[in-house]
């Protein structure tokens, strides 16, 4: 039975399970096991006892969407309200996409197998640009109209977050709702919204609720909002258009962490997936000030979560998942203020259990090596992850990265000191100001990084491998006027880096070089800074097959570039008008009415400032600088030491 | 200076337990990786007393029992864990069926004794189910006639780089129309012959689906819904049973 067609209102007889029409299928595709649900901690609830119902989508593959935090987080915090039920579903992939569309079975969750067409609200997770297509292909397969102008009360509300959401313009025709910053608080505030307004008997329709959605202020409604644009191609204007809707929508911002201890009950799946471990967020935000980072700009400012909540959240992970492997997980862990107390206390409660920690932290000094010296103490010394960012020292300047060539060279000899045979080193190419120098000067790097690693270690046998990004300019950050760096040219300097460092004799064998072609960084500028025009785009390469575009052996650039020509085709707009052209000050901005805390003059200064390499101090350890977040979000700073140890767990 | 753990070496192994447990349902699609990631997640969360191997990356003390392919269900999946501190089997059933998902059922846990054949020597052959949605008995019946009167049946199996060849009809103990264990499962209507299948396990592995592909090419079978397979038994085959419906013996009993 294809639930909801018939009925006045989906709920009323939807959600029946899909799953006897799709079983037979599952054998002839590829890793069934992503399709059939069933993991540890996965829920399924009854459906007409609920009043709310979301389903959660990661717009990926199961094996990299599982994993995902902020979706996890969502579905058990929802779950645990007992009028509330949620479950997830992620992007096919085609082998199945076929079949469904061959015996008409619609795009379903894994928990309990029932449509997502049935359900309230379906909320989308983006991490990154490149999974809006997997959005289309889930909308289409779902029975539910592409373009939001097109769904009536039959359909869910369709609500985009992630910090793709932070400038949704691109997908602006597809989504009903995006939302910004932190989802904890406003999926609850989202679903209360909706409960009242079906209690209400749904008074004015979808678009009473997507009213009700927009005025409170939880949600951007872009459908309310009008762009007008100037005959160079340049946005004229975004206004409200309508009574009640907030010219600006801001972000939202948990505050206290130490309240929200999610996840509590991990799913753990069957299926393989990209991490296999217990994650505990150790803190939120981060004011280093990278200037290339969107992470750390869109997420201010920084709010710890506490030594003894994160000690009774791993606790209680292990034992609720049997993971052995723990994470500590923020923008940089080695900055929570005490990460070594957290560190050692955990590695002393674990001495001998077969549980590893993990700390993704790539800052280049000492302190990093001991902290990665204490959580390995009993693990194999396998690799080390240092990011400079920057391959000269000017560079580096620019970004805000600031490490000089001396540190990075100290820290690196001390990690090979320290029985680690593996670096590895991160930088960006593409970045404002760049030259060809500036990316040859990483070569020179990586040959003094060797030089003084066999020394520190005693032995020749060590490896350092270079790992290089395309830069891509994102919306509210201070590089959000610069101007993309062209993939020819992104790939000209990579291959002139990778022959210097392959041909050198005396130290080419010990040093990899990694990097990926630049033309997908293309593709992500174009749906990051993009407006509401590029929707037509990604709507064109959808229906030309496009999907599953951050994997490289389906992404097609070719098709991209002809939509791109087909689309804009007599408009003053075009690929490169989107990528490598540089904005100035004046001009508006697809994202400006969507408020992430930051005053523009500050990001316009430190723009400036960039250019002519002056560095911003951290306004944890250094007074506030005044980015704006804080007095406009109304937040604070929430940082420790609670000068609290980690107790030996007692055995029972 | 390279490194190696410090302290004491793991405690050895006191005790070997054998277990039979099951794939059912939707749990059918587990490959054996996945199977033994979550048996292993479920050891940890259980807190039953597993024996680790030493070194840098200590490994539990699980050995695994030809186990069944992706896609097919079974009644009957073994393997074999050594743990540090002895445990009362009937605990370590309850603990462990508790701890992992609801179709990977733990049915039989018995310690082995010191001495006693390994589990891979009481194994020798498989008894399968296979359950042919659309087919009639009639159908079914005449294809396994005209199958075992053959002497050999080469099919050709995709691997990861191309085609191998096995003789489907070597591998086969018996084969005959039988009668299905749940009849109303599944989803079909109509008509839905079963087959028992016995199959040794021969170098190369002759799987059921070989046999199915035997059945179609060789025999003129037709099977226009994905038929349903399920392992009912592991053992040594039983000489005392008859030539055309072959029996296993329990390699726990
Ligand atoms: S407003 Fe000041 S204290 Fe708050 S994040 Fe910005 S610079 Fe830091």
């Amino acid at each position: 039975m294809q639930g909801g067609a018939g009925g006045p209102y989906p709920d009323q007889m939807g959600g029946a399970s899909i799953f006897q029409r799709l079983e037979p299928l599952l054998p002839a595709v590829r890793k069934p096991v992503q399709y059939v649900g069933g993991e540890l901690h996965s829920v399924v609830k009854d459906w007409e006892s609920c009043q709310v119902r979301w389903a959660l989508m990661y717009p990926d593959a199961y094996e990299v969407g599982l994993p995902n935090q902020g979706l996890q987080i969502l579905y058990e915090l929802l779950n645990e309200r007992d009028d509330v039920l949620a479950e997830r579903t992620y992007s096919v992939w085609s082998d199945l996409e076929a079949l469904m569309r061959e015996h008409a079975i619609p795009q379903f969750t894994v928990d309990a197998h029932r449509p997502v067409g049935d359900f309230d609200l379906l909320g989308v997770s983006f991490a990154t640009e490149l999974g809006y297509t997997n959005l289309l292909t889930a909308l289409d397969l779902a029975g539910i109209p592409l373009s939001a102008a097109e769904r009536d009360e039959s359909h869910p509300i369709v609500v985009a977050g992630g910090h793709a959401a932070f400038n949704p313009e691109p997908i602006a025709e597809f989504i009903d709702v995006a939302v910004l910053g932190d989802g904890e608080q406003a999926a609850v505030a989202i679903t209360d919204l909706v409960r009242d307004w079906k209690a209400a008997g749904r008074p004015a329709g979808r678009d009473g609720l997507l009213v009700r959605l927009a005025t409170s202020g939880v949600a951007y409604v872009p459908a309310f909002y009008d762009v007008t644009y100037l005959p160079d191609g340049r946005i004229q204007r975004v206004v409200p258009n309508r009574p009640g809707v907030p010219w600006r929508v801001a972000k939202h911002t948990v505050m206290d962490l130490d309240e929200w201890p999610y996840p509590k009950q991990p799913l753990v799946p069957l299926a393989e997936t990209v991490h296999e471990r217990y994650s505990v967020e150790i803190f939120r935000g981060c004011t280093r000030g990278c200037r290339f980072c969107q992470a750390g700009m869109i997420t201010r400012p920084v709010r710890e979560r506490s030594i003894t909540t994160v000690g009774e959240m791993v606790q209680r992970g292990i034992a609720a998942t049997g993971f052995e492997e723990v994470g500590l997980l923020s923008l940089s862990s080695a900055d929570h203020s005490e990460i070594a107390e957290i560190a050692k206390g955990l590695a002393d409660r674990y001495d001998g259990e077969q549980v590893s920690l993990s700390l993704p932290s790539t800052r280049v000094d000492a302190f990093n090596v001991t902290l990665a010296n204490e959580l390995s103490r009993n693990g194999r010394r396998t690799g080390l992850t240092f990011a400079p960012e920057g391959g000269s020292e000017r560079m580096r300047k620019v970004i805000n990265k600031m490490v000089t060539e001396e540190d990075l060279i100290r820290t690196v000899a001390t990690a090979y000191g320290n029985g680690w045979r593996q670096v590895k080193l991160y930088f960006m190419c593409g970045l404002p100001t760049e030259t060809d120098d500036d990316v040859m000067q990483i070569a020179a790097m990586a040959r003094r990084v060797i030089a003084t690693g066999r020394e520190a270690a005693g032995r020749r046998d060590i490896r350092c491998t270079v790992s290089i990004g395309a830069f891509v300019p994102k919306p509210h950050t201070p590089f959000q006027w610069a101007a993309q760096l062209d993939h020819e040219t992104v790939d000209r300097r990579l291959r002139a880096l990778k022959g210097a460092l392959t041909h050198d004799r005396e130290f080419g064998r010990s040093i990899g070089v990694r990097y990926h072609d630049g033309r997908p960084s293309i593709i992500e500028g174009l749906l990051s800074r993009g407006d509401r025009r590029v929707g037509a785009v990604i709507r064109a390469v959808w229906e030309d097959g496009g999907r599953f575009d951050g994997w490289s052996e389906h992404f097609s650039f070719r098709r991209w570039e002809n939509a791109c020509t087909a689309v804009f085709e007599g408009q003053p707009v075009s690929l490169d008008w989107y990528t490598t052209r540089e904005r100035d000050l004046v001009e508006v901005l697809p994202w400006d009415h969507l408020d992430a805390g930051l005053d523009k003059d500050w990001m316009w200064q430190d723009w400036q400032d960039a250019i002519s390499g002056e560095e911003v101090e951290d306004c944890r350890w250094s007074p506030c600088y005044d980015c704006g977040v804080c007095p406009s979000m109304d937040t604070e700073i929430q940082v420790g030491p609670t000068g609290r140890q980690l107790l030996p767990l007692t055995v029972v | 200076m390279s490194r190696t753990p410090d302290g004491p070496p793991p405690p050895p192994v006191v005790q070997r337990l054998r277990v039979r447990y099951t794939k059912r349902g939707r749990m059918r699609f587990t490959s054996h990786r996945d199977f033994a990631r979550a048996f292993e997640r479920a050891l940890r969360r259980s807190g039953v007393p597993i024996a680790f191997s030493a070194g840098f990356s200590p490994h539990p003390k699980v050995s695994y029992a030809g186990a069944a392919p992706t896609g097919t269900a079974s009644e009957a999946e073994y393997l074999e864990i050594g743990l540090a501190v002895s445990r009362d089997p009937r605990r370590v059933r309850e603990a462990l069926d508790a701890a992992l998902p609801d179709g990977i059922d733990v049915v039989e846990v018995v310690e082995a004794q010191p001495a006693t054949p390994s589990l891979a020597e009481r194994i020798e052959a498989s008894s399968w189910e296979i359950r042919l949605p659309g087919v009639s008995e009639e159908e079914a019946a005449a294809a396994v006639g005209k199958f075992l009167a053959l002497d050999s049946v080469l099919v050709a199996r995709p691997t990861k780089d191309g085609h191998r060849e096995v003789d489907a009809r070597a591998g086969v103990a018996s084969v005959r129309l039988g009668v299905a264990r749940n009849p109303d499962s599944g989803w079909e209507t109509g008509p839905c012959a079963t087959l028992n299948l016995v199959v040794r396990h021969s170098t190369p592995a002759v799987r059921p689906d070989d046999v199915l592909t035997a059945l179609r090419r060789a025999a003129g079978l037709s099977t226009p819904v994905t038929p349903v397979v399920t392992r009912l038994a592991q053992g040594l085959l039983d000489e005392a049973s008859p030539q055309d419906e072959r029996r296993l013996l329990d390699p726990l009993g």
